[in-house]
């Protein structure tokens, strides 16, 4: 049974249609990217899949007990955190939010969980240091272990390794895909970086003027995928 | 120094000397302590905005010579802070030039009203008081201090319970919502909240000065400190302190108590950034 499956799907602002009859859906522990253009509504779509926009028109679905407060979600930076004072243990914990039972307070579970995530990702001994200190790749972990500490079963990943050095890319695109093949967790990563798509993802959702979805050898086979891919210097692949 | 404490000792005799005391240090605690959240999401402006609001209130108040003001200008603030940090992250207007606008047109309707009914012959006398809160903390009454006492410790306790909450959502509201946090909620407590502050905060500094209470010790703390909840409770301090300090001064040299809290606040800036920045030489 797919964990998450959309039909006929709209997205858009205001009522404002941005791509329609979105079709696909999604197996546990399936890597998923979406690629297009700027401007396809690749980010709304993300935020409509985990219920922050409601869908103009369709259907999404969740199975396996997934809920919308169970996804684990890596939003793109935004200028408001980039001189914030907290901890990373402080930015690591909020993770937990969504599944303390009294608003203000978390329990040993969610600090449990919260120093799991961390050495997951390799940042415990950063756990004090202060987030606006760190460097561009020790932030996107701290917000990737955030996220982990929202789910067990899926993350979704809004051009995560953006801004980020070869060196941090590498690093990140590992970790993901450690996360992916280890713990089995299901991941849709929106990316611009097509080569890495192609060699990471099991599948791939390309939307746009034409629409495709598959796994990642029906893509390269397709035309817009050979379209794309020329266009996006992915002949490698 | 001796003849500083028998001049403190002299007028502690008094009871509104006390009264705006508690009353001055509990509204620098609770403006500080949203200041941070404020700051943080780049709202530090509301402050200033919703405080000419409050002033365009209270005229419109006066004119209508309610005998007990406080209520219609606490409606009319509450409602403006609503609108004002809604429309700020997705709203068609955006947020700075809606402030400013707001503010802007508080202020002008507010004198104009002052003006075309006046009520006393010393119009500008009237406005500068209001505007800098002159002598106002000066004639609280019991009844007006006790509703500050009880005011102050809502604000606190709300904060202290939804702490957390409130720092995610300040992080990062995005991913509040998709975690399953009301975002949309505490910000519309956050509104709340800030604009009672703001009409308590009136009588102390006046409405002009009360973004310094708000937006100080937020920025002068996290020039030094590296977590939040250190953010959080070193402003609360330095408020507690930089007003308590003014206060005193005031009291002591016959100062307009407003704008001395507001140069102790600036003063307290002024160390805290030398030190951050001596700090981050060193390390």
């Amino acid at each position: 049974m797919a964990q998450l499956s959309c039909k006929n799907l709209s997205i858009g602002y205001d009522s404002k249609i941005i791509q329609k009859d979105l079709d696909f859906s999604i197996e546990k522990g399936d890597y998923l990217c979406i690629v297009g253009e700027n401007g396809a509504g690749k980010s709304t779509l993300m935020k409509t899949l985990l219920g922050l926009k409601t869908p103009l028109a369709g259907h999404i679905s969740m199975e396996d007990g997934v809920k919308g407060n169970e996804i684990g979600y890596l939003p793109q930076q935004n200028l408001i955190q980039r001189d914030f004072p907290a901890s990373v243990k402080e930015i690591v914990l909020s993770g937990c939010q969504g599944r303390c039972r009294f608003p203000g307070f978390y329990g040993a579970e969610a600090k449990k969980k919260a120093k799991e995530a961390m050495d997951k990702l390799g940042i415990t001994h950063l756990k004090k240091s202060c987030y606006r200190e760190l460097s561009g790749g020790q932030q996107q972990r701290v917000l990737l272990a955030r996220a982990l500490c929202a789910t067990q079963k899926m993350l979704l990943l809004d051009e995560p390794v953006s801004g980020l050095d070869p060196q941090a890319t590498q690093d990140l695109y590992d970790i993901i895909k450690k996360l992916n093949d280890e713990e089995n967790i299901t991941i849709i990563m929106i990316s611009h970086d097509v080569g890495a798509a192609l060699k990471y993802a099991s599948h791939i959702l390309h939307i746009g003027k034409t629409l495709f979805f598959g796994t990642k050898n029906e893509y390269l086979r397709s035309s817009v995928g050979k379209a794309f891919t020329t266009l996006k210097g992915g002949e490698d692949f | 120094m001796n003849e500083i404490f028998q001049t403190l000792k002299m007028y502690f005799e008094y009871p509104f000397v006390t009264y705006a005391l508690i009353v001055g240090v509990l509204i620098a605690l609770c403006s500080s302590l949203l200041g941070v959240t404020l700051v943080l999401k780049r709202f530090s402006f509301i402050g200033d905005g919703l405080s000419h609001v409050a002033f365009g209130a209270l005229a419109v108040a006066s004119v209508l010579q309610l005998s007990n003001k406080m209520p219609m200008i606490l409606i009319i603030t509450v409602v403006c802070a609503v609108i004002l940090l809604s429309t700020g992250s997705e709203g068609k207007m955006k947020g700075d030039a809606a402030i400013a606008m707001i503010s802007v047109s508080a202020l002008a309707i507010g004198y104009l009203l002052m003006n075309v009914f006046a009520s006393s012959a010393n119009v500008s006398g009237d406005v500068c008081t209001t505007l800098f809160g002159s002598t106002s903390i000066l004639t609280l009454t019991p009844n007006e201090v006790w509703l500050c006492v009880g005011l102050s410790l809502t604000v606190v306790i709300i904060y202290t319970l939804f702490y957390n909450k409130i720092f995610a959502v300040t992080f990062d509201e995005e991913f509040a919502k998709s975690a399953g946090t009301k975002a949309k909620s505490y910000n519309l407590m956050i509104a709340i909240v800030i604009a009672v502050i703001i009409v308590l905060a009136m009588n102390l500094v006046g409405s002009l000065l009360i973004s310094a209470l708000v937006i100080f010790p937020a920025l002068s703390t996290m020039k030094v400190f590296k977590s939040f909840r250190a953010v959080v409770i070193s402003s609360a301090v330095f408020s507690v302190i930089c007003a308590a300090l003014g206060i005193l001064i005031s009291i002591v040299y016959s100062t307009p108590v407003g704008a001395t809290i507001v140069a102790v606040d600036l003063s307290g800036f002024i160390f805290f950034t030398i030190y951050g920045a001596l700090r981050r030489g060193v390390s």
